[in-house]
């Protein structure tokens, strides 16, 4: 069933017609932690668009909270709808931190969280290990660019903030791209171990 | 009442349905005029700054000030009776003068950090008052309703100073109380925000 207003149509066969003003940031798909070991979002599944839809997607994280001690949080992504998340990457990252007691401070590039062509899962909080601390957590925003792209290496940003021991908050500036020109379809964010205790993980598209 | 299109809810309740609308709604926008404090107080003004979303966004648009003083924000749990809850941050600047006389720097910024304070948490450096001379830049704060984490916040600010000089402003850190947070200040450290506007955004 559609709905068409002076000869406009609205909407029609269960989507808002694309002239519609309906805002150029769309809620893709929320996933919420409860001890996962990992959560994945994987294009065409479970409702989770990845592909050539949007040229821009973006990940929000809410209140990450690990299960220990101990343990950073990390992303990878996938060429092979999940399959395997080893997609090779180059990246730099950077911190300023601030610990409660007033002192130490840090504005330093982390080498021990970058990657140089490797497969490995790129962490997206640096400087120390996450804090397990009840109210401690990590809240964030990565972005990633055109992942359909076919031509290109597939670029990414993120900025995290989140408790380490200490305690600092930690400002986690990240950067890079996926060096392979293969489509992106699918990403799984983990803790390098144990569970992620609670959490919210929430996709956007851009278009 | 509800439509359902080919199997599909388009609207129903009052809303459209999740992922057919906009991710980010304005809830508010304040604008200043020789004004000591702008502030977002949940529930008063049509500000919602509560579980309604996940993340807040305040956007700041060419913010005047009537003395030379750095812009800066703080938040409250009891609605805006009080604003002075603890915060720990850090701060770090990226500067460059305009004369291009190699003035140029990046650093972090000691005096601009919070640890376990108070205060109000600086957003910019000193800003200048010259005609043409305004700060501009977001602030995303994530779930400031809960009541078991801390809740993070981070600021992007692009302001003038001394020189003058473009001053490239980031500031991350926590309200460190499991306390919802359900109120937002805004003001000059000294004088008023003499012109400018801030816009609150829901992302849901």
């Amino acid at each position: 069933m559609g709905l068409i207003s002076n000869g406009s149509t609205l909407f029609d066969s269960g989507s808002l017609d694309a002239s519609v003003a309906s805002g150029s940031m769309t809620h893709i798909k929320t996933l919420t932690a409860s001890d996962s070991s990992t959560l994945s979002f994987v294009n065409g599944a479970s409702s989770v668009v990845l592909d050539n839809t949007y040229k821009e997607y973006v990940f929000k994280f809410y209140d990450i909270h690990p299960s220990h001690s101990g343990t950073r949080f990390q992303f990878n992504g996938s060429v092979d709808t999940g399959s395997n998340y080893n997609a090779t990457k180059q990246t730099s990252m950077f911190v300023a931190a601030n610990i409660e007691a007033d002192t130490d401070t840090s504005l330093s590039y982390q080498p021990g969280d970058d990657l140089g062509n490797s497969t490995g899962f790129q962490d997206l909080a640096g400087f120390g290990n996450a804090n397990d601390d009840n109210d401690a957590s990590l809240a964030g925003t990565l972005q990633l660019f055109d992942i359909a792209n076919t031509t290109f290496v597939k670029h990414f940003i993120a900025r995290t903030n989140y408790m380490t021991t200490g305690p600092y908050p930690v400002d986690t500036f990240t950067g890079g791209y996926f060096n392979t020109t293969s489509a992106l379809d699918a990403f799984q964010f983990k803790f390098t171990s144990n569970n992620i205790a609670a959490g919210t993980i929430k996709l956007y598209g851009v278009k | 009442m509800g439509i359902i299109s080919d199997g599909t809810t388009i609207f129903d309740s009052g809303s459209l349905a999740a992922g057919l609308g906009s991710s980010i709604s304005v809830i508010k926008k304040l604008t200043a005029s020789s004004s000591g404090t702008l502030s977002f107080v949940n529930g008063s003004s049509g500000v919602v700054l509560d579980n309604t979303y996940k993340e807040y966004l305040f956007v700041i648009n060419n913010c005047h000030p009537s003395a030379k003083s750095n812009f800066a924000f703080q938040g409250s749990t009891n609605t805006g009776s009080s604003y002075g809850v603890t915060i720990t941050s850090s701060h770090f600047q990226n500067k460059m003068d305009e004369g291009n006389t190699g003035t140029h720097s990046l650093t972090y910024e000691a005096g601009r950090d919070l640890a376990q304070s108070t205060s109000f948490q600086r957003l910019t450096e000193t800003q200048n008052t010259a005609n043409d001379e305004c700060c501009s830049g977001f602030i995303r704060l994530f779930n400031p309703s809960s009541t078991t984490f801390v809740k993070h916040f981070n600021t992007t600010f692009e302001s003038i100073s001394d020189n003058p000089s473009s001053s490239y402003n980031f500031c991350g850190g926590y309200f460190n109380t499991t306390s919802a947070i359900d109120a937002i200040q805004f003001k000059f450290e000294s004088g008023n925000i003499d012109s400018g506007t801030i816009t609150l955004y829901g992302i849901s």
